[in-house]
């Protein structure tokens, strides 16, 4: 694989992860991250732990990332699962618009359906409104179960509320759903998952049969059994067998730049070229080190 | 004599946005406050602040405002702006604003503190700030603020200068420390010296002589 090669992971739950993992991405080439809002593995009973979630997202969690060069961006929205507690969600839902106006916030996500619940549908189209308002793209949360109409429904909704295909990521994509994902013109991501659904060898050939246009790459990796390097392994299998390295780039970096600078809020010179008060505030502590040299390039 | 709310929103220079900003909070409204703050930086810009550091000094004694930026220079004016005839209601707002902020947005609120209203309620709010695992939230309230030797009682304020020490921040830019010298500070100094020699890593030489002059044994 190319030394130089940059990657990006566009769906990673860094909150979950160890700062071994951190320094092993950054090792492989990531220099960004985007942590989309989620559960937290089981579900929340207090609108407080929500506000603590995602004031970490945009403060602890990206301070954290940039002690090890990797910068942090993030998604906020109340997920599919938390959703089915209404009278929780509705106050989850006055907490948001405080946090999705942040820096370093690309998209409303990861939004969509599980169950595909009534109340799932509800919050699902209030959060499209609230993309609207505050111009950011969406990421969806597709469904384990029952993924195909999940997947098809999500995008109809999408479309109904007014939003383009273009500013929407479907995420957790499969064989079975990305011809749909990807004829409509949304944009596909791709979960690799270590032991269900993508693995990386199947990513490789989904690239070479449908090319790098508006493909995704992410890990998803969280507290559950995931890999953290599942973009930077995709990458270089992808070399291996003989795919493009321009197509690698696109799947890997460049598309998840494309479909998240709708936002305004990442680009890539934030990471080739910080601006100065950038490396004061956010390359320059030592906290989480402990004694260690920050492992800062620049 | 200009304040220095007049003073930052002269050296940002027109600013059609953050007027309107200002306006709507003055009139007590919080959404357009809580918005504002997550919205300075891309309406006003990130450079550096076009400060004069002798006005600063005219409107509000040891204010250095010579490293802001612009995004730091309207939040602050954000803050600001907040009604703060009610201290209670205030504060909650205030609080609230903390509590959902981002790094850059911590790093402006806790060096907004020596010029807002009711100080004395701020000290827990400034305690925490020195409390941060992170460091830049740490240095905004420690170094180059006015803040801390003017409110803190001695156990808070000893245990941010130690804590500089701990984090490697340049103590020399506490803003007054030597008007606030206290044997507690010195042992704390001198004990933490040893801790060091004894485990052989290096010592700021700046600690030694500062811990002499806390009227603590504290060789260099």
């Amino acid at each position: 694989m190319p030394d130089d090669l940059l990657l990006i992971d566009p769906h990673v739950h860094m909150s979950a992860r160890t700062t071994d993992d951190y320094e092993a991405m950054a090792a492989a080439g990531v220099v960004a991250v985007i942590e989309p809002a989620f559960w937290l593995g089981q579900p929340r009973t207090q609108v407080g732990t929500f506000q603590d979630y995602f004031a970490s997202l945009i403060g602890w969690e990206r301070f954290r990332a940039a002690q090890f060069g990797i910068r942090h961006y993030c998604t906020i929205g109340l997920n599919s699962k938390e959703a089915n507690n209404e009278p929780l969600a509705e106050q989850v839902m006055e907490l948001l618009p405080l946090f999705a106006a942040k820096e370093g916030v690309v998209a409303i996500g990861e939004i969509g359906y599980d169950d595909l619940t009534p109340a799932e549908d509800r919050f699902f189209r209030a959060q499209l409104e609230l993309a609207k308002e505050v111009g950011l793209p969406v990421m969806i949360h597709t469904p384990h179960r029952d993924k195909t109409r999940g997947t098809s429904r999500s995008m109809d909704v999408c479309l109904e509320h007014g939003l383009l295909p273009h500013q929407v990521v479907v995420d957790h994509n499969n064989e079975e759903t990305v011809k749909e994902v990807l004829d409509r013109g949304f944009w596909a991501a791709f979960t690799i998952y270590p032991k269900t659904k993508m693995g990386n060898e199947r990513m490789v050939e989904v690239v070479r049969k449908y090319g790098p246009e508006r493909i995704i790459v992410d890990s998803s990796a969280d507290w559950g059994v995931s890999d953290p390097l599942a973009v930077p392994k995709t990458a270089k299998l992808m070399i291996e067998r003989g795919i493009p390295t321009a197509q690698v780039t696109a799947t890997c970096y460049a598309n998840a730049i494309a479909a998240y600078g709708q936002s305004g809020q990442i680009r890539e010179s934030d990471w080739l070229a910080p601006a100065a008060i950038d490396q004061r505030q956010l390359f320059s502590g030592n906290s989480v080190l402990r004694g260690q040299q920050p492992r800062i390039d620049a | 004599m200009a304040t220095p709310a007049e003073l930052l929103r002269t050296w940002l220079g027109q600013q059609l946005w953050l007027d309107i900003q200002l306006a709507r909070i003055a009139q007590g409204d919080e959404r357009t406050l809580f918005l504002a703050l997550g919205q300075a930086a891309r309406r006003v810009g990130r450079g550096p602040l076009a400060a004069d550091c002798v006005q600063a000094e005219t409107a509000r004694t040891r204010w250095n405002p010579a490293d802001w930026s612009c995004d730091q220079a309207a939040r602050t004016l954000l803050v600001l702006a907040l009604p703060s005839a009610d201290p209670v209601r205030w504060l909650a707002t205030l609080d609230r604003c903390f509590h959902a902020a981002t790094v850059e947005e911590l790093v402006a609120l806790y060096q907004a503190l020596p010029l807002l209203s009711h100080a004395s309620l701020l000290t827990g709010r400034a305690a925490e700030g020195v409390r941060s695992s992170m460091a830049p939230v740490f240095a905004a309230v420690a170094l180059d603020n006015p803040f801390p030797a003017e409110q803190f009682g001695d156990d808070a304020l000893n245990q941010m200068a130690l804590k500089c020490f701990f984090v490697g921040a340049d103590s020399a830019r506490i803003i007054g420390l030597d008007r606030r010298w206290n044997l507690d500070l010195g042992r704390m100094l001198a004990h933490y010296a040893r801790e060091r020699r004894i485990a052989s890593r290096p010592l700021d030489p700046a600690l030694p002589p500062l811990a002499r002059a806390c009227g603590a044994d504290c060789p260099d």
